[in-house]
């Protein structure tokens, strides 16, 4: 079971966590034609990175979606980055 | 023929204890496992082989034993696959043999071994496949598996779990086990020290002393030093695997019968001394009762002052077989070295052994003691992750590059001298890098060779043999992996422990490749088996899905209204104590006629806030939200981004910048995590806020012709209150939101209060309800009212293909001009593909019985094709005929046509309707 640190209620066991995407996706811009080649990429193309991997996960109980960077083979957990913006 | 000796051991002599194996009375002693008592009374056949059914006695003293299977009854409960070697005996224990009938000793299906040349590896594959493997399975599997499962559920076999941490475990709880611990305590770490033995020792019984103590007192004085340390220690508890991010599995076992306790290990340094066990060596009948490992051997003279035979023919040339031999010279035994490098070997006798054949001569034996060296036990190494290196001399996989905050020490680490084994166990403990010693010993290997003559076995429990692997080779199974999947090798419920070494030493001599290029299959946890209660623990019904509450439950129980579980909900199945179906008619008819009061509360009641909150919620919806006006209520659908509906309901403006959304009662969590991810995906989060209110507020429903005058009594002014509109008033002293939407296609409101005054509002509902005829209604009435108008129920009515155009909602798709979640994959090939499931109504004649719910619609065809299937169907009280719903291929453009529908095997005809039976002008509406 491992153990993941959400940048805002720290360590807490992995059942508390939702993997939600994998870093970098946007979201095409549906105003304009978006070809369904690049529609089904964004819904369904998933690098998985074997290795150094950067996700996006949410904590459950408080519902925020951080930064993760993890390696997919040794479980590894180099670092989690909140992804709201600094207090002002 | 008792082979006990009359001192020594661990056993407590002034406390026998009686048992039956396979219906024979017996005795043994406090202290005693099973096996070790049926070997003491001199009883060699303990259990059947799985496919061949050969007789078999024991090889291993511990949890290396692939035989001794048992079922064991106790107080008139049965266990099955009970592994002999560590079940701890207890007085009045039932043992029977597995896989064996009427008894291990006399098998009815013993015959089966005639035939074993047809037996071999992959013949189920190549026989059984014509005309059909389905045809042969049943009986495969009624001759096939170990033991049986009582069907009867113990309520009393549960599990508790706990989580624990510690700076150091020490796993394995023997002479090197000891040392460490003691020297990790002593350098002041929170210690936790595992033994899977009742007893701390482990292997050190076999020594007299060590380090010039008696080894008694030596085991004595560490325990204590360990705890006065301030470490811990636990007995009888296996660590049964590591996990990711070095996760301990630990399964505590207490007294026969009862489920083990998990707890749930963190420690920041692991140390691993396991042990090693002996390899068997692979020659003809090598698998006969009376076989043993020559360390099984020695725990057997040492823990349970047991022989294991009289006249013993020695084949192991091992330090530790030096020692033995002296010892049971010195209790009696009748012992002949016989160098295992002679070729060839056979065991001479079937029940019985008589010999032992080293290539010309006949050694006599009733009992051959058998090692091809010590295997380390590196399993928990490997779920860790750590290599393993091949060690020449050893001959034996050894820990290698460790893995994070792992040390491997004693046996385990291949060093399997007492002396070298403490000194390296203490700096380990300590936290001193150590070099691992090099062996006194180089062991000459013995592996099986190819080839040569006989039945071999290789792996005991699953009747591999030397020949099968053989045949693997020839038929391109060469990697370990296809290999074990092949033949099955190591896939017992021993899982190789036994076998492994031998099999892929096996591969390697027939492609005459290196053993270590060969290499292990993957190891994975348990190491020894465990309950599957142990992982559930107290994790099932309410303590697994808790139900939701409603702020009335207590009124509805008090009415004595059937509450059931509807979507994780505890609410009102029907209100009356008559037959449900009946109940849930009249409730229906009555809130069609006068009105109905229906507790809503569950209707989630998500707010979302801020000065963004407009242009998010018409992001996340697919109907245009910007457009409506506070104090009004739209309908509409959230979509996946895939484009399939995700949730229904109402939102309703409340100001501005406040809208509420009303999803699905099932629903909730779901989307409001769905809502948070947007929320924080592309917006900004601080000028959005997403609060979750539906438990803070009670909802409840008035409906029916009858609903504005109820709400009159109560002084709630509903004029000027057009459908989908809301109002904040107030009622007694307290906030109320009224909001006119309608689930049943009559005039109705929905009643928000804070939760803690909804008793009071709930009993002034129905003192009103009383003169008009009105009163409560379930959930099921109100299922059969949104039927008849056709109104669906997310999850129920469409399923996770299901577009908003499929359900008639055709305008955003082409209309709405901001984007959306899901928008771009409503036009996709297949969102416009000509065959979609369109939700539709179906009407049968009156008089005939309702659809049933989950039936296919089908083709006329010779070879029928679902069309789609009944998702909703009802009697209609007001209609007086059956409605029902259902998702149809095409099903717009089918309206009118017959249609038949398939249910288990019998067929009905319905015709297509539109999903709306009754009032499709809506006039009830606004009655």
């Amino acid at each position: 079971m491992q153990i993941f640190t959400c940048p805002f209620c720290g360590p807490r066991d992995e059942r508390e966590f939702h993997f939600a995407a994998e870093a970098g996706k946007t979201r095409p811009d549906t105003t304009g034609e978006v070809s369904a080649e690049t529609w089904a990429a964004y819904l369904h193309a998933q690098r998985n990175d074997k290795g150094r991997t950067r996700e996006v996960w949410m904590h459950l109980p408080c519902a925020e979606l951080f930064l993760m960077e993890r390696d997919s083979v040794t479980m590894e957990v180099y670092a989690t980055h909140p992804l709201r913006k600094a207090p002002q | 023929m008792t082979l006990r000796l009359p001192t020594g051991g661990l056993i407590d002599r002034s406390k026998p204890l009686r048992f039956t194996f396979d219906g024979k009375p017996h005795t043994g002693f406090e202290g005693d496992t099973i096996a070790s008592a049926l070997l003491a009374s001199g009883t060699r056949i303990l259990g059947r082989s799985f496919k061949y059914h050969r007789p078999r006695g024991l090889w291993g003293a511990w949890v290396d034993e692939p035989n001794a299977i048992m079922s064991v009854t106790l107080n008139g409960q049965t266990f099955p696959n009970c592994l002999a070697t560590t079940t701890y005996l207890q007085d009045g224990m039932q043992a029977r043999a597995v896989n064996a009938w009427p008894s291990a000793r006399f098998d009815v299906k013993a015959g089966l071994d005639l035939f074993h040349r047809w037996f071999a590896a992959g013949f189920y594959y190549k026989t059984f496949m014509w005309p059909d493997w389905h045809l042969f399975e049943p009986m495969i599997r009624r001759m096939a598996g170990l033991g049986a499962v009582s069907p009867d559920h113990l309520d009393t076999y549960s599990s508790d779990q706990s989580h624990d941490r510690c700076d150091t475990i020490v796993i394995g709880g023997g002479p090197a086990g000891l040392a460490a611990a003691e020297a990790a305590a002593q350098a002041g770490q929170d210690v936790l020290l595992v033994e899977d033995h009742a007893d701390l020792g482990g292997t050190a019984h076999q020594l007299a002393d060590i380090e010039g103590i008696p080894t008694s007192d030596w085991i004595t004085a560490r325990h204590s030093a360990i705890q006065s340390a301030g470490g811990r220690i636990l007995t009888h508890t296996t660590a049964f695997g590591i996990y990711d991010h070095g996760l301990v599995g630990l399964a505590q076992n207490g007294p026969f019968g009862t489920a083990p306790r998990l707890i749930r290990l963190r420690a920041n340094r692991i140390i691993l001394a396991t042990g090693a066990i002996d390899r068997p060596l692979t020659f003809a009948n090598n698998d006969r009762p009376g076989i043993m490992a020559v360390a099984a051997a020695a725990e057997y003279l040492a823990r349970y002052a047991t022989l294991p035979g009289r006249q013993i023919a020695l084949l192991a040339t091992t330090p530790q077989a030096d020692t033995l031999a002296a010892q049971l010279t010195q209790a009696g035994a009748n012992v002949t070295r016989v160098d295992p490098a002679q070729s060839p070997l056979s065991a001479r006798g079937g029940k019985r052994l008589t010999a032992l054949q080293a290539g010309d001569r006949t050694h006599p034996a009733d009992t051959i003691l058998a090692s091809g060296g010590l295997t380390p036990l590196v399993h928990l190494w490997r779920h860790a992750g750590g290599k393993l290196d091949w060690c020449e001399h050893r001959n034996a996989f050894l820990p290698g590059t460790p893995p994070a905050n792992m040390t491997a020490t004693g046996a385990a680490n291949g060093t399997f001298e007492t002396d070298e084994a403490l000194e390296h166990a203490r700096a380990t403990g300590a936290g001193t890098p150590t070099k691992r010693p090099d062996p006194k010993h180089h062991l000459t290997p013995h592996w099986p060779t190819p080839g040569s003559p006989g039945r071999q076995w290789i792996d005991f429990q699953h009747d591999v043999t030397l020949k099968d692997v053989e045949l693997a080779a020839r038929e391109n199974y060469t990697s370990v992996e296809h290999l074990k999947r092949y033949t099955t090798l190591g896939m017992a419920s021993d899982q190789g422990k036994t076998s492994n070494m031998p099999g892929l030493a096996a591969m390697a001599a027939i492609q005459g490749r290196p053993i270590p290029e060969i290499g292990t299959t993957t190891f994975r946890p348990p190491f020894v088996p465990v309950p599957i209660e142990m992982y559930r623990g107290a994790h099932s019904k309410q303590l697994w899905t808790p139900l939701k509450r409603l702020p009335l439950e207590p009124q509805h129980r008090a009415s004595g209204a059937a509450l059931g579980d509807y979507g994780g909900w505890l609410r009102p199945g029907w209100c009356g104590k008559g037959d449900p179906a009946e109940e849930a008619q009249s409730e229906a008819l009555m809130a069609r006629q006068t009105a109905a009061i229906f507790d809503a509360s569950p209707l989630g009641k998500i707010e979302v806030i801020g000065p963004d909150a407009g242009a998010f919620v018409n992001f996340v919806y697919y109907n245009t939200i910007a457009t409506l006006k506070p104090g009004r209520i739209r309908y509409g659908f959230m979509l996946t981004e895939g484009g399939a509906v995700f949730d229904d309901g109402v939102i309703a403006r409340l100001d501005t910048n406040r809208f509420v959304i009303s999803c699905s009662s099932s629903h909730v969590d779901a989307v409001r995590t769905h809502l948070e991810a947007w929320r924080q995906d592309g917006n900004d989060p601080d000028r959005i806020f997403i609060h979750d209110t539906t438990q803070h507020w009670a909802t409840l429903t008035v409906t029916g012709p009858r609903a504005r005058a109820l709400l009159d009594t109560l002084d709630l002014d509903t004029d000027d209150m057009p459908h989908m509109s809301l109002r904040e008033t107030a009622w007694n002293g307290t906030p109320l939101r009224l909001a006119r939407v309608s689930f049943t296609g009559d005039t109705s409101f929905e009643l928000s209060i804070r939760a803690s005054h909804a008793p009071a509002l709930w009993d002034a509902l129905l003192t009103a309800a009383k003169p008009l005829d009105a009163g409560p209604i379930g959930i099921e009435a109100l299922s059969i009212l949104r039927a008849e108008k056709g109104f669906l129920m997310i999850g129920k009515d469409t399923d996770g293909e299901t577009m908003p155009h499929d359900l008639g909602f055709t305008a955003p798709r082409l209309k709405k001009s901001t984007p959306f979640v899901g928008d771009r994959s409503l036009h996709t090939d297949k969102a416009n593909a000509p065959d979609r499931k369109q939700l539709v109504g179906l009407t049968v004649p009156s008089g005939t019985p309702p659809l049933p719910t989950g039936a296919h619609l089908i083709t006329d065809d010779t070879t029928p094709r679902s069309l789609g299937y009944v998702t909703s169907s009802y009697q209609s009280p007001t209609l007086g005929r059956p409605i029902a719903l259902a998702l149809l291929e095409n099903g717009t453009d089918r309206m009118g046509d017959t249609i038949t529908a398939w249910h288990l095997g019998k067929t009905r005809q319905a015709t297509v309707s539109p999903p709306c039976a009754l009032d499709p002008e809506g006039d009830r509406l606004d009655a």
